[in-house]
């Protein structure tokens, strides 16, 4: 317990990717059976410990501790699971500290009325760090910024293997992946993979540049709307249904509508969109409609009804039992319409190809979409095998063209590693009817190192208050400076003062030339909303 | 005796804690006639008092921080030594603070004050330790008066650094601490922990690490943190621990360093929060105050017939001495800022 916990501690504060799996490649080599693979389950959200309630944890600690000091404490901390954690007096004659094998199993035999006494010990016999860790293991409240993917990325890296190799084995084990473990530092021979249910690493497109175009003929491509959902595999086979993102994260909790209907067997590829419930066919929302329903952990009835999810599909990976993979795009979509009109699904429907006779007319279609909910076209070869990553040449997106404002600089705050010592992330806003600038989005990339220095500059010569490490910088109708700012649409947001809130904003030119004064105003932005 | 003697003999004015029998100031936070000065962190040690009255250590590192003229007139007191200034006795008892940090202890008609300074009571290689002086009333520091300040055995602080330090090589571990007594506390346990390479400083703490070895702590192998121009230099620092103020990391000046860990050394880092506003990568939590354990032990090892509390948070400290039935009086003095430790 007290590595993993170190090593939490560790990733919480660790900003860069690399350095994340350089942590965990450690914690793998350094940690025994079967608390590592614990460890692994806990940070891939996939381990089941019975829920503790924070009332629960609140009634332990004012057992111990004065009520006006801890409330004096928790509003200095903020955080319940930290308060709890260092206010928590040790006692003499406590046990010996927990595994994290101990806790997992331990929260498993116990009833749900023992599981406070069970806690209670493990407080005594923990350290702050550990106290911190256990707490938020049995409240169930993991925010660590490491996701699956990044976990399979550091055991692949522990084992010097692909990680393909690691998703393709992934579901067919469970914690604490004993099996995966000792094939990885090689005590113990590779695990078979049983295929039933396994996420399959997904196939990606490269974004079409200008000198693409000639590449792509009417004879041996084809192309489809890109539309603006996520992507999903969903893999219905013997019993087993499940739902990942393109990371093979698990997402079907949040999508039981969905769950229900994949009757069939197989495996296809699509986009998870949600559609308005009140319309015949499936009129697609806007992604900020989607949005409401991702990273949750219980759907209301009320939001399921409100905002029905369903699958766009566009490949089959395996139908029957057959892994189609190997074939060529073509070979896979006639069979995936094949598939489509022989089976009655309500969730899921065919994504449409859009007929072409040349890139002229992909360029016209990429430039006027049928609807706000299509981000441009994708456009795949016809020969191409289903093929895990990002091979060249085979898979094409091009997105239309982004949209884009000037917007005055506001406020920067200094980077992470490398650009500690730079202001890097930057605040933006557009002027109201009344001549004040509110912010609209924050950016932190999209400009060169050379333009970072010159930003980081500015922001010094015209700093005008602090706030940690915020910087508020000069920002009126003659002196400030204007960014260009590129983004790919605009949400409704209560939770901003200007109303909206952007997607995927970059910072894509330095006005340096345009005076603050002729930026764009709130209304330029409020058009463009859905 | 009534607490009004008490009053008689100290009392918290605006300049700081004034002794009206004595005429003289302890730690204050601007110009006085005469001044007893605890420590020498910039808060309580100001320049341009006309007298002062320190430990010799105390008295080098105001000398060595704001030149030979920061007073008017000094004088040097031993620990255990006594003075008399207009009638009231005064001598000074280590508090294990940093290097020099002392207790005032006053004595007038029967009654005996001790105003800690700031404290700690955990072992500490380059200072005395603290010493316990039974008293009437103890005038403590809270800074760390929340029973969440814990702070956590050094020596595991140390090797969360030293195992980063091994974990990546490439990277230059920069670690921030206060010039004074936290930048030399971290180096010596450093080199408690077996790491004897050369450690690489920021130019303000140079005097003062020098001034440290002068008084018999000794550091190891320093250099500058400073680069030439020649090729390659940038990558002298990978897989080096530098230490800096922490000040010096939002400057240009940390761009030298390869990719950083940026480290802080602070009890604050106790609040995973208070880590991540700062963007510290590895927080290091390493305190010169007490913390809430130390405080109270204190305190209750003391045994004073009543508390008064300087600075930090004496709403909590009060609400413990409510609960043990002790006087406690919240003197809610200004200009003291420990944000740095």
């Amino acid at each position: 317990m007290e590595r993993f916990s170190k090593l939490l501690e560790r990733l919480i504060l660790t900003p860069q990717r690399n350095g994340k799996i350089q942590l965990l490649v450690d914690y793998f080599a350094e940690t025994p059976d079967p608390d590592r693979g614990f460890g692994v389950a806990a940070i891939t959200g996939e381990l089941e410990i019975s829920s503790f309630k924070p009332a629960m944890l609140r009634t332990l600690v004012y057992q111990r501790v004065d009520e006006v000091l801890f409330d004096l404490s928790y509003d200095y901390v903020g955080d319940l699971a930290e308060t709890v954690s260092l206010i928590w007096p040790g006692k003499h004659g406590a046990n010996a500290p927990p595994a994290l094998t101990d806790i997992v199993n331990g929260l498993q035999e116990v009833s749900r009325a023992e599981a406070p006494r069970l806690v209670e010990d493990w407080l005594d016999a923990l350290d702050a760090t550990g106290r911190w860790t256990l707490i938020k293991l049995v409240t169930g409240g993991f925010r660590i910024g490491v996701s699956s993917r990044l976990t399979k990325t550091a055991l692949a890296k522990f084992g010097n293997v692909d990680v393909n190799e690691i998703e393709e084995l992934w579901h067919s084990l469970d914690p604490p992946y004993t099996d995966l473990l000792t094939w990885l530092d090689g005590s113990a021979p590779k695990p078979a993979p049983d295929q039933t249910g396994a996420f399959r690493p997904v196939m990606l497109a490269h974004p079409l540049e200008e000198k693409d175009l000639d590449g792509i003929l009417a004879e041996t491509h084809m192309a489809e709307w890109k539309w603006d959902g996520i992507r999903v595999q969903a893999v219905s086979e013997g019993s087993v249904r499940r739902l990942y993102s393109r990371t093979g994260d698990d997402i079907g909790k949040a999508f039981p509508d969905v769950l229900a209907n994949l009757n069939f067997e197989g495996v296809l590829d699509g986009e998870l969109l949600v559609f308005a419930p009140d319309e015949n066919g499936f009129v697609v929302q806007p992604f900020s409609e989607l949005q409401k329903r991702l990273n949750r952990k219980n759907i209301s009835k009320k939001l399921l009804e409100t905002h029905p999810a369903f699958i766009r599909a566009y490949d089959a990976l395996s139908l029957s039992g057959d892994d189609l993979r190997a074939l060529p795009f073509e070979d896979r979509r006639r069979k995936l319409e094949a598939f489509m009109v022989g089976h009655d699904l309500q969730r899921v429907d065919l994504s449409p190809l859009v007929a072409f006779s040349s890139t002229d007319d992909l360029a016209a279609f990429r430039a006027a979409p049928p609807a706000s909910e299509i981000e441009g076209l994708m456009i795949k070869k016809k020969s191409a095998p289903y093929v895990p990553g990002r091979p060249k040449g085979e898979w094409w997106k091009w997105k239309r063209e982004p949209f884009v404002i000037d917007a005055v600089l506001m406020y920067a705050q200094r980077g992470h590693g490398k650009r500690s010592s730079f202001y890097s992330d930057y605040t933006f806003g557009v002027w109201t009817e009344d001549k004040i600038l509110v912010p609209v989005g924050k950016a932190y990339f999209g400009f060169t190192d050379e333009e970072l220095k010159q930003i980081d500059k500015f922001v010094r010569d015209h700093t005008t208050d602090r706030f940690g490490p915020v910087r508020q910088v000069k920002a009126d109708t003659e002196i400030g400076l204007v960014l260009e700012v590129a983004f790919e649409g605009l949400n409704r947001s209560p939770r901003h003062k200007s109303g909206v809130a952007m997607r995927f904003p970059r910072i894509s030119r330095l006005r340096w030339d345009k005076p603050p004064a002729e930026a764009d105003h709130l209304e330029t932005l409020e058009a463009l909303l859905p | 005796m009534t607490k009004k003697r008490f009053q008689d003999l100290i009392c918290p004015t605006p300049k700081g804690i004034y002794c009206p029998p004595g005429d003289f100031y302890i730690d204050p936070v601007s110009p006085v006639d005469r001044a007893v000065i605890t420590h020498g962190h910039a808060d309580h040690a100001r320049a341009g008092h006309k007298a002062v009255l320190a430990t010799p250590e105390t008295i080098d590192i105001m000398a060595t921080r704001y030149g030979e003229t920061f007073t008017e007139s000094r004088q040097s007191l031993a620990l255990g030594e006594t003075v008399t200034i207009n009638g009231v006795c005064v001598s000074l008892a280590p508090a294990g603070h940093v290097l020099g940090s002392a207790q005032s202890i006053l004595e007038y008609d029967g009654v005996r004050i001790v105003a800690s300074g700031d404290y700690k009571r955990r072992p500490d290689p380059t200072c005395t330790p603290f010493e316990p002086i039974s008293c009437d009333v103890f005038i403590s520091e809270a800074t760390f008066a929340l029973p969440v300040f814990r702070h956590p055995d050094d020596r595991d602080e140390i090797e969360k650094l030293l195992k980063s330090v091994r974990q990546f090589p490439e990277r230059t571990h920069l670690v921030g601490a206060y010039s004074l007594g936290k930048a030399q506390r971290v180096i010596r346990l450093i080199r408690n922990a077996g790491y004897d390479e050369a450690i690489y400083i920021h130019g303000a703490m140079k005097s003062l690490c020098a001034l440290y070895e002068r008084n018999g702590v000794d550091l190891g192998a320093l250099e500058s943190a400073t680069l030439t121009n020649a090729a390659g230099e940038k990558q002298k620092f990978a897989g080096k621990i530098v230490v800096a103020p922490p000040s010096a990391f939002a400057d240009k000046w940390a761009r030298r360093f390869p990719d950083p860990v940026t480290c802080f050394a602070s009890g604050w880092m106790g609040i995973r929060q208070r880590a991540k506003q700062r963007g510290v990568e590895l927080p290091l939590v390493l305190s010169d105050h007490a913390d809430w354990d130390e405080l109270t032990t204190t305190i209750e090892e003391i045994g004073p017939q009543e508390l008064w509390i300087t600075h930090g948070r004496d709403d909590a400290l009060s609400r413990w001495a409510e609960l043990k039935g002790l006087t406690a009086r919240p003197l809610s003095l200004i200009g003291y800022d420990d944000e740095g430790d």
